[in-house]
């Protein structure tokens, strides 16, 4: 889904970045959210609801409806669409305990 | 930290007030809870319709930024303002949790300048993965340069979701169609197509289709509304070759764990559904349900509100130089009223001389509030982006409402 060429807007090649999501290596590109890194390479659900295990992934997408909360290691719940991603981060549909170290 | 203006929110209307507010000297902060200033700037890519030139929204921001770094602004991103004292504090955490050095900004004034929401339209299938938002279609397409989907479809005709439809085109998505918006408990006004092509009456200059623009005179009589109703293209009007179909709308979306497709609907003149629903298969569906004044920490502050229609929701009470109810709490930009960029842009510089002024920051007098208080006025009536027809008669409507309580 990354946009490869367009009329107006410059496309910039933006060097790799590689994280976790759920125990899966993603290579996402430098300056993406979480949510962009994600669904560029097709991936548009980011967790399962509670109690009914439905899928849900980025609404809003400007950090106002949560629906794309995800657990990052080493900070805890984080919302996929304003989360930029850096080289290494761990990220996860769920809260896996002691998610802030 | 302390600092003599702390300003939520950096997009143009906070930028532009924090800019003025450093020129005369004063010690300003911006804190903003998204990785970049901007705000949605970031994500603006349009034809301006009066010269046909383009607005690269994140060329500003980024122009912006420069600026204001130059004038020694302190900018905090990726920070979010939970809660607000008078006099003022500032309670502040990371948007990623991590632990804060210091928790709290201290300032002699506030200026709001947060912004706009989206407001949510139910139906059913609403939550799949692949539906959105207009506006975080608009992130996703023109700030990440991630298209949306291969097949889309969007809901809801207005002036973003005709905007961002076609950024969509141009980054390569098959944009099936614009529909109306379904008519349910959510919808009022925007789900009939008679009501909704009255509001569009003042608005279809934006459109380039010269049928649209022609038709804006048409359409202020109300028989002329009953008629285009009526007459509209059963299989849509292209504007920008991609149909908006006035006659039909949206009943479900459908998928097992993403979006599959959406069931659709011819539908009357005013929105009722007719005749056997059918198919079409796509992968994102990007829903328009209209923007809303984000207030929330103008109501922490206890400010006064006020709902007006024509300023698309509840906003603080202020004067005409951006003063709330508060003492030394002012506002600017879309939390004041949907209005756009460019409206934004004029009272961030209106914010911030009348904050310079009330904390005698430079050389502010009375004609200068006044001068920047018209430029608004002349930014407001020349705005090629209109999201309410009624915003100037709502914006005098705020001024008496505001003389009154005094």
């Amino acid at each position: 889904m990354r946009i490869q060429k367009h009329p107006v807007m410059k496309i910039i090649e933006k060097e790799d970045v590689e994280f976790i999501f759920n125990d899966t290596k993603i290579i996402g590109k430098k300056g993406d959210s979480l949510a962009s890194a994600l669904w560029a390479n097709g991936m548009k659900t980011l967790r399962q609801t509670e109690k009914e295990n439905n899928s849900r992934g980025i609404y809003c997408g400007i950090g106002n409806c949560y629906d794309c909360r995800v657990y990052l290691q080493g900070s805890g719940m984080v919302r996929a669409c304003i989360t930029p991603i850096k080289s290494g981060m761990e990220f996860y549909s769920e809260d896996r305990g002691d998610m802030s170290s | 930290m302390k600092f003599d203006v702390a300003i939520v929110g950096a997009g143009p209307a906070g930028l532009k007030a924090a800019i003025e507010i450093a020129r005369a000297g004063g010690n300003v902060v911006m804190i903003d809870d998204h990785p970049h200033v901007g705000g949605k700037l970031n994500g603006q890519l349009h034809e301006e319709p009066n010269n046909g030139d383009w607005w690269i929204g994140v060329s500003i921001a980024e122009q912006l930024k420069q600026e204001a770094l130059s004038l020694g602004i302190t900018i905090l991103t990726g920070t979010q303002v939970w809660s607000v004292e008078e006099g003022w504090k500032l309670f502040i955490s990371n948007v990623d949790g991590r632990p804060l050095d210091n928790n709290m900004i201290e300032s002699k004034a506030l200026l709001l300048a947060t912004g706009a929401i989206e407001k949510p339209l139910p139906l059913p299938g609403w939550t799949l993965p692949g539906v959105l938002t207009i506006g975080g279609a608009q992130v996703l397409t023109n700030q990440y340069q991630v298209k949306p989907g291969n097949r889309v479809i969007v809901v809801g005709v207005d002036i973003l979701s005709l905007s961002i439809a076609r950024a969509m085109k141009m980054a390569g998505a098959d944009v099936v169609g614009i529909y109306i918006a379904p008519k349910n408990e959510f919808t009022s006004g925007i789900s009939n197509p008679k009501e909704l092509l009255s509001s569009f009456s003042s608005m279809t200059k934006f459109a380039p289709n010269l049928f649209m623009r022609l038709g804006g005179n048409v359409l202020k009589s109300a028989i002329g509304c009953s008629l285009a109703a009526l007459f509209y293209p059963k299989n849509g009007m292209k504007v920008w070759d991609i149909p908006i179909h006035f006659r039909q709308s949206i009943l479900a979306i459908n998928g097992e764990q993403e979006v599959e497709s959406v069931t659709l609907t011819k539908i009357d003149p005013t929105g009722n559904a007719i005749g056997e629903s059918f198919l079409e298969k796509v992968d994102a569906v990007c829903i328009s349900g209209g923007l809303s004044p984000q207030n929330e920490l103008a109501a922490v502050a206890g400010c006064e509100f006020v709902r007006l229609n024509g300023l698309s929701g509840v906003v603080p009470l202020h004067d005409q130089y951006m003063q709330t109810t508060v003492e030394g709490l002012f506002v600017a930009g879309n939390i004041t009223g949907i209005e756009g960029a460019k409206v934004a842009s004029a009272q961030g510089v209106l914010a911030g001389s009348s904050i310079n002024k009330y904390l005698s920051i430079g050389n502010v007098n009375e004609g200068n509030l006044e001068r920047n208080a018209k430029q608004v006025e002349i930014v407001r009536e020349t705005a090629d982006i209109t999201f309410h027809s009624e915003i100037g008669s709502a914006r005098n409507k705020l001024q008496k409402l505001w003389e009154h309580r005094i």
